[in-house]
């Protein structure tokens, strides 16, 4: 199998993929900076992905449940398939350092819904900022080209380690002078195998290659459970 | 067992508190709580009333240890229930309680009496820290003074995020009522002790104010916040 193939087998610790077995739900964390398009992402994957699967969805947002809020009035999902996590000031503690929250939250919707797939959106936050493999199986990172070019360069855990990399607002790119092609070889120097896509939400809102690596890292995880 | 005990101690130990504020947050917002020397006194306050009561809980809880596992958890979870007239506090205590006891139960996996704890739907936080503080090895009054160390840095911690506070002087003001709190400690858990040699959980405290609770229940309501309490 290609490394830089989006259908690669999901990752994660040693812990993470013991405790699946006992699990039948994919999880997947969302993260990057603020404003990247991690809500519209979540959005967007719920409208492809409802109708055959059974999906949930936590926020962290940094200040209020403005991302649940944005989801509910969306109406991507029915509003008791959305919680809202509040993280005191510090959204990476929330998903990284101490991810009990975050928890309770995951096992309150997996409890009512035995959903197939929960996606949790992490709070805006920096470039350091990733998910603990303690509460997601994958984790997307979300950055866009208004940052500047410069941002695959600069790394990271979240550029350099996550398991999907996707830099949207292509459409912006002219706009800020951003050349993608540097930025796409910036990521694959700093990403060692792992996959980058670029995305426009605004442009195409059904963003195929970040459901097909979803449906990928679905597939590959069920038999996995079934072990 | 210091090194275990100091595990527990540690903010940085996963059990959600840092979303926590301990009211601060509801007190920020209303102007009410707006430099050091008003988190000195309101700390001052909490220490001696919320303080007292969950450091004697989480001391009986310590205590207990020799009766597990067939220490009757849900009657001392009851007490704790009917001394937080809050609703919104009970949930904040069982919420934490939870997080703790997920933390602490992989932590010390054959405690038996962590693995009580299993058996309540969400057990208060006091009461899950108590019964780590003994897995973990300490005795009863560590258990109250870490109960009283908690309430006071989960406060203190939030204090800094929100206002802005110099970290330093807010330490030196957690020093300033460390006697305080040894003393309040030292009381909660002589109480527990006399409690749980009686078997009689009407003997612990029940102090309380009435601001804290109306906070939380503010607090509770509002659509915007960073803090969960
Ligand atoms: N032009 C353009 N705008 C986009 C695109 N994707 C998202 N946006 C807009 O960017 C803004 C931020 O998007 P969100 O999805 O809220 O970003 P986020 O990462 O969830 O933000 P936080 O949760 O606040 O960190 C919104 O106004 C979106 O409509 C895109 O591909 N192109
Ligand atoms: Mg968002």
């Amino acid at each position: 199998m290609h490394r830089d193939d989006l259908g690669a087998e999901p990752r994660g610790t040693a812990l993470a993929v013991a405790g699946r077995r006992d699990r039948r739900n994919l999880r997947i964390g969302i993260g990057g900076p603020v404003g990247g398009g991690k809500t519209a992402l979540v959005a967007a994957l719920c409208a492809q992905l409802r109708d055959e699967l059974s999906v949930v969805v936590v926020t962290n947002d940094i200040y209020t449940e403005e991302d649940a809020e944005f989801l509910r009035r969306h109406a991507v999902l029915p509003d008791d398939r959305i919680r809202a996590v509040r993280t005191g000031c510090c959204p990476h503690t929330a998903i990284r350092d101490d991810i009990t929250a975050n928890l309770a939250a995951v096992e309150e919707l997996i409890t009512a819904h035995d959903p197939d797939l929960v996606l949790v959106e992490s709070g805006g936050d920096n470039l350091t900022a990733t998910f603990s493999y303690g509460l997601v199986d994958v984790q997307i990172f979300v950055v866009d080209v208004a940052g500047g070019d410069k941002v695959p360069r600069k790394g990271g855990p979240g550029v350099s380690r996550s398991d999907l990399l996707v830099i949207n607002k292509t459409d912006l790119a002219p706009l800020v002078g951003a050349d993608l092609a540097v930025m796409r070889a910036d990521a694959e120097r700093v990403r060692a195998g792992r996959p980058t896509v670029f995305t426009s939400l605004r442009e195409a809102p059904q963003v195929p290659d970040v459901v097909r690596w979803v449906r990928a890292q679905l597939a590959t995880w069920r038999p996995v459970q079934a072990m | 067992m210091l090194t275990s005990v100091l595990l527990l101690a540690d903010s940085r130990l996963p059990s959600g508190g840092h979303g926590h504020s301990g009211g601060v947050e509801a007190l920020v917002e209303r102007g009410l709580l707006a430099d050091v020397n008003d988190l000195t006194c309101f700390l001052n306050g909490r220490v001696r009333t919320a303080g007292l009561v969950v450091g004697a809980f989480a001391a009986v809880a310590a205590l207990s240890r020799q009766e597990w596992p067939r220490w009757d958890w849900e009657r001392w979870d009851a007490a704790l229930d009917v001394r937080t007239t809050s609703s919104a506090l009970r949930e904040v205590s069982r919420a934490q309680g939870s997080a703790l006891r997920r933390t602490v139960r992989l932590a010390w996996p054959d405690d038996p009496g962590l693995r009580g704890l299993d058996d309540i739907d969400q057990p208060h936080h006091p009461l899950v820290l108590g019964a780590a503080v003994a897995a973990a090895g300490g005795g009863h009054e560590q258990a109250a003074a870490l109960a009283v160390h908690h309430l006071v840095g989960g406060a203190a911690a939030a204090a800094v995020r929100l206002l802005g506070l110099d970290p330093l002087r807010v330490t030196a003001a957690q020093a300033g009522l460390a006697p305080l709190a040894d003393d309040v400690t030292a009381q909660a858990a002589s109480i527990a002790a006399r409690a749980v040699a009686d078997d009689d959980s009407d003997l612990l405290p029940a102090d309380t104010t009435p601001m804290p609770e109306i906070m939380a229940e503010l607090h509770a309501a509002e659509e915007v916040t960073l803090f969960a309490s």
